[in-house]
């Protein structure tokens, strides 16, 4: 019987690689596409779709022309180049037309200005945005509505100015009254001395100014207005006025006061049970009857006013969403305080319910913008609806359909998604909870 | 000897009605309302000069005055001598239509992108974003616009159906062919469905005022019948479950007692389908559905889901995952966990979002004007406000209207919302 002398390994086996359907490619694709008859079904189905909108979409997307001076001789180079009955898109109208879709009819000689003005509006909303910036920036924010105005809408300079003054008379007259009356009564002695400034003094102190010192620009008319150029003014003003007025109703709607409450309910029920139609058409139609006999003033100073309301009346929803989610104990916490009702909201209660509605907020925002192309249907220029018409009406462009479409909806789309990434960058700053 | 002695009564003075917190909010509320009724009686003034120096008058009369001019969706009877009162209430009617079909496709729509956005497969997910995304940041007029085109351009002519004898003889075929079973055909001016018909219906029930079609009140009477019977018994089946442990097999009973009824009903009245027929230079027959409602029912709807999505995405994902593993624990199936467990909570948070989407898409209908659907807006607030020059009534008229839909849904919304709420004490 011979020795016996078990097998023992001395060195460990190198670890086998896993299977093939275990690893790289094909796990990754087991397991998040073809993980069950079902997500098999999905993926086919997924494909499927992708592959249709590419051989739809992809020709004519690679087809395209952009250099010719029509919708026919566009057509004849598709044919010559890529064969008779070949579809491609004639990009074409875009570099022929794009400054009315930005522009409207803007005399073209003036572009700097919208431009200049679109430039600054950066540098103004800056320091809103980032709080990183210098607060001395905030100053050009001030100013910049009035700067905007004569830029876009050229006149004399001194009628902004002399309008901001008004802003001017109200913080003087504050100062001056605050010591004796208090805040309530000397804010309102403020606004009715800046209403007093802008009806009586308002008009000959700018024709005073304006003739010891003119200083001009072409004025443009509001008709002249369209593209994006008509919806960022209405957007970014409708924007910016809307977030203090929604602040306000939403606090007026949680006041203790009766009255104060039920006309805010009364304000937000209403503009938000109509569509947003019927109130472009009262700017349109009915404004001329609500107001003094002979009155009459730009429409799109109309437009921006009614959708004001409408982006407001939202805003204080979303608002007061946040109100009622902040705890009672901060309400309560303030009060032991011994803060006032309007430092108690300014220090401790609107920094926190608008941080909790920013999401709500931003995207309130991001339906005001879409919605102003719905001016087209009170005869202005949207980019949309209004400029494409206005291009398909010229021989040259007549029976295009999906280009104009194509090109305003992407400008749309980056503007809006990166608004709301904004927003959810915003949001993951803001974050002080550490769930 | 203690005695309790009152805080000494400021005498009342003039600055108190400022300073004073007991009178402050009496002061503020008088201003207020001051102010509120100067602005109103500025308003109403300013309205009585204006209508006097236009030599208008304000009143309502104009609605019974024959309309003349025609529509061209009615979904009850109309005709260009009805009143402007009847073609407000025909564009009523239409704006009805478009909001509940496009509500009903954007739910199912919505809820199907919200649910595949969080399937783990990584191909449906990243296509339902890339839905989701496109479809919230562009505006609905696009949509609208887009929808309208891609009718109108990209559909063949009716004489793209007609088969001549010349092509016969050659054995081509023609253009273009209906689609589904060849019963629906989708032309450049319209989509033409197949209509339903009985043979043998009933009079229409003429009530005081009102005129109805009885042969759809009698098949929707059947139809609530057997639906109630049907609840009857899965209420009966609950009850045997509870008391013995077992539940009676049920769902034979209620496929009975919902079509059988129906399915008879049908087939007394003769029911049948009027498919569309190309005649000369049309299809006739069927029903002929608008381009223009097509383009904007499924325009708002599609734009619509897109929003529902992410309501039932972000509605699903605040249920935590410990309920379903508690579910699972318990020995619940998934089918059962979905509906016992999940949904019920996950309801809760989707339905106050899900009811002002619901009312976005109502007020959305008045879009109808961006491809000349007779809504409304076009009825009352087009056609006949330029007809009869009477803006302030009829666009008074219109936002009355659109104002009492709006609180209706939502109003009806919320009592369902308190009936699925999480009942607390």
């Amino acid at each position: 019987m011979g020795e016996f002398t078990p097998f023992v390994r001395t060195e460990m086996l190198a670890p086998q690689a896993p299977p093939v359907s275990q690893r790289g490619a094909i796990r990754w694709l087991r397991e998040n596409l073809f993980s069950g008859p079902l997500n098999t079904v999905l993926t086919l189905l997924g494909l499927a779709a992708l592959l249709w909108v590419v051989s739809h979409l992809g020709p004519w997307l690679l087809h395209s022309v952009w250099n010719a001076n029509s919708l026919t001789e566009c057509r004849e180079i598709i044919a010559a180049t890529w064969g008779e009955g070949a579809s491609g898109a004639c990009w074409a109208m875009v570099r022929d037309r794009w400054h009315q879709y930005l522009f409207g009819f803007y005399p073209s000689p003036l572009y700097w200005r919208p431009t200049l003005a679109f430039a600054l509006l950066f540098v103004a909303i800056a320091p809103v945005l980032y709080s990183q910036l210098p607060r001395k920036l905030l100053l050009l924010t001030a100013v910049y509505p009035a700067l905007t105005f004569w830029l876009l809408w050229g006149g004399s300079i001194w009628v902004p100015v002399v309008a901001m003054m008004g802003f001017g008379v109200f913080a003087v007259v504050f100062r001056l009254a605050q010591p004796r009356f208090g805040v309530p009564v000397s804010a309102g002695l403020g606004a009715v001395a800046t209403s007093l400034w802008w009806m009586f003094a308002q008009a000959p102190v700018a024709a005073v100014l304006q003739s010891i010192a003119p200083v001009t620009l072409t004025s443009v008319d509001s008709d002249q207005f369209g593209g994006f150029l008509l919806s960022v003014v209405i957007g970014v003003t409708a924007i910016s006025a809307s977030l203090p007025m929604g602040i306000l109703l939403a606090l007026g709607r949680k006041s203790d006061m009766l009255l104060v409450r039920t006309l805010s309910v009364g304000f937000i029920e209403f503009i938000r049970g109509v569509p947003l139609i019927t109130l472009l058409f009262t700017a349109s139609l009915l404004l001329q009857y609500f107001l003094p006999p002979g009155s009459d003033f730009d429409i799109i100073l109309r437009v921006i006013i009614l959708v004001t309301f409408f982006a407001a009346a939202y805003i204080a929803e979303v608002i007061r969403g946040g109100l009622a989610a902040l705890p009672r104990g901060q309400y309560e916490a303030a009060d032991a305080l011994g803060l006032d009702y309007w430092q108690a909201q300014r220090l401790i209660i609107m920094p926190q319910a608008l941080k909790i509605s920013i999401p709500g907020i931003v995207s309130s925002f991001i339906g005001l913008f879409k919605d102003t192309t719905l001016v087209a249907f009170v005869g202005l220029n949207d980019p949309l609806k209004g400029i494409t018409q206005i291009v398909r009406a010229d021989i040259n462009w007549k029976g295009i359909y999906w280009e104009p479409y194509l090109f305003a909806g992407s400008i749309f789309f980056l503007i809006c998604f990166g608004m709301s990434r904004y927003s959810m960058w915003l949001e993951r700053k803001l974050k002080t909870d550490h769930r | 000897m203690a005695f309790v002695q009152e805080p000494p009564k400021d005498a009342f003075r003039l600055g108190m009605l400022i300073y004073d917190t007991r009178y402050r909010s009496i002061t503020i509320q008088v201003v207020v309302l001051v102010l509120f009724l100067l602005f109103l009686s500025w308003l109403v003034n300013n309205t009585i000069a204006n209508l006097a120096l236009k030599d208008r008058t304000f009143d309502f009369a104009f609605l019974f005055a024959r309309s003349g001019y025609d529509i061209n969706q009615t979904l009850v009877d109309y005709t260009n001598d009805s009143s402007h009162l009847r073609a407000a209430y025909i564009g009523l009617l239409n704006t009805l239509l478009s909001a509940l079909i496009g509500c009903a496709l954007a739910t199912v729509l919505g809820v199907t992108v919200g649910v595949l956005r969080l399937s783990r497969n990584w191909l449906i997910s990243r296509l339902m974003t890339v839905y989701v995304e496109i479809f919230r940041n562009v505006p609905v007029l696009l949509w609208i616009l887009l929808g309208a085109a891609i009718l109108s351009e990209a559909t063949p002519a009716p004489a793209d159906y007609r088969v001549t004898e010349a092509m016969q003889a050659a054995g081509e075929a023609p253009k273009a062919s209906m689609v589904l079973f060849d019963s629906v055909a989708i032309t450049t001016r319209g989509i033409n469905i197949p209509a339903p018909m009985v043979e043998h219906g009933l009079p229409r029930l003429e009530l005081p005022g009102i005129s109805l079609n009885s042969n759809l009140l009698v098949f929707f009477l059947v139809l609530g019948a057997g639906l109630y019977a049907d609840h009857r018994i899965r209420a009966h089946a609950r009850r045997v479950q509870e008391a013995t442990g077992l539940r009676p097999v049920t769902w034979w009973k209620s496929l009975a007692v919902i079509f059988v009824p129906t399915i008879g009903l049908l087939m007394l009245m003769g029911f049948h389908l009027d498919y569309p027929v190309l005649k000369k230079f049309n299809f006739t027959g069927g029903i002929e559905v608008l381009h223009s409602f097509t383009a904007l029912t499924f325009a708002l709807a599609v734009y619509t889901a897109a929003f529902i999505a992410e309501i039932v995405r972000a509605g699903i994902l605040a249920i935590s995952r410990g309920q379903s593993e508690a579910a699972f624990a318990l020995g619940l199936r998934p089918g059962r966990t979905m509906s016992l467990v999940i949904l019920p909570q996950a309801l809760r948070v989707i339905i106050p979002p899900l009811i002002s989407q619901y009312l976005n898409l109502t007020k959305n209908t008045s879009l109808a004007i961006a491809v000349s659907y007779m809504d409304l807006r076009g009825t009352l607030g087009g056609v006949t406000l330029n007809q009869t020059g009477k803006e302030l009534e009829c666009m008074l008229l219109m936002m009355g209207i659109y104002l009492t839909i709006s609180l209706t849904i939502s109003s009806l919304m919320n009592l369902f919302n308190r009936a699925v709420k999480l009942k607390e004490r």
